[in-house]
């Protein structure tokens, strides 16, 4: 997994799956299947995914976790779909961790029977961007894990 | 998108970690803390800095927790907390891990798919 920054405003995050992308599309598009993958740490469910999967279509996520009842959700609507190959749309969490509103931009390229996914995030400033990647939601910040990793590798020295 | 807040730290205590930690000379006064406690003028020495300079650095830190001053009035030696720190690291492999862990149950599903190509329903396909 590979996560960058290549704008202002933009997050970029990477990974490659062994697979052709009809599949890894429909992994990412079909509620039977995002159920299966999209559930983030265990003891965490998946108890609504609702996508209607068509221009100005909305999706619905929401995740609950099974000793405490504490929920996290997030809501979207779809600005443009190009199977298998693209997808646009917008999300909103339902509590904020960012400010506004971000598009989030999936593309799935196909070689030799694997798929790269990448996944643009475009915030509407370079604050909100900021504010987002200070929250650690690039799975690494990488650029700051690096420093953490650099200096917690002086002390154990 | 995912879940960031799962059982994180308050954001803006991580922010301060990582804000602390951006700056390269905070970084070496770290580096050096490592070793061992000492005072401003200590850690004054290795830069091409003046000891103001180095204490507006050292405020830093203390407000990101990452450095304590101690008592001693002619001294105060400076020494390091190394408990933010791995915090820090650790909210950060917790966070990595989340999305690791969705992608190899991703890995998972797509091998299912491939050999059982004929359960893929496309019935989304009609409303699109």
């Amino acid at each position: 997994m590979e996560v960058t920054t290549p704008s202002d405003c933009e997050i970029v995050m990477t990974r490659i799956f062994d697979a052709p992308r009809e599949l890894v599309f429909n992994a990412f598009t079909e509620p039977e299947l995002i159920r299966r993958w999209l559930l983030g740490p265990d003891g965490w469910s998946m108890p609504v995914c609702e996508v209607d999967l068509r221009v100005d279509g909305t999706y619905r996520y929401l995740w609950r976790n099974d000793a405490d009842g504490k929920e996290f959700g997030v809501r979207g609507v779809f600005r443009e779909i190009a199977r298998p190959e693209r997808i646009v749309h917008v999300e909103k969490f339902d509590e904020p961790w960012y400010p506004g509103e971000a598009q989030v931009t999936s593309s799935f390229l196909e070689r030799d029977g694997s798929t790269a996914y990448t996944m643009t995030i475009r915030f509407e400033s370079q604050a909100a961007r900021d504010e987002a990647l200070e929250s650690g939601m690039t799975g690494g910040v990488q650029a700051s894990y690096d420093r953490l990793a650099g200096v917690l590798g002086l002390i154990t020295a | 998108m995912e879940p960031l807040s799962y059982g994180g730290l308050p954001p803006e205590r991580l922010n301060a970690t990582f804000m602390a930690l951006a700056d390269p000379t905070r970084r070496a006064i770290l580096a050096r803390l490592a070793g061992g406690e000492a005072s401003v003028m200590d850690l004054a020495a290795p830069f091409a800095m003046s000891q103001p300079a180095i204490s507006k650095h050292l405020k830093v830190l203390e407000r990101a927790g990452l450095v304590s001053r101690g008592r001693d009035a002619q001294r105060r030696p400076c020494r390091i907390e190394a408990k933010p720190l791995a915090e820090a690291t650790g909210w950060l492999e917790r966070y990595r891990g989340l999305w690791e862990g969705n992608f190899q149950r991703l890995d998972a599903v797509l091998v299912d798919l491939k050999t059982e190509p004929k359960k893929v329903k496309r019935a989304k396909r009609r409303r699109s």
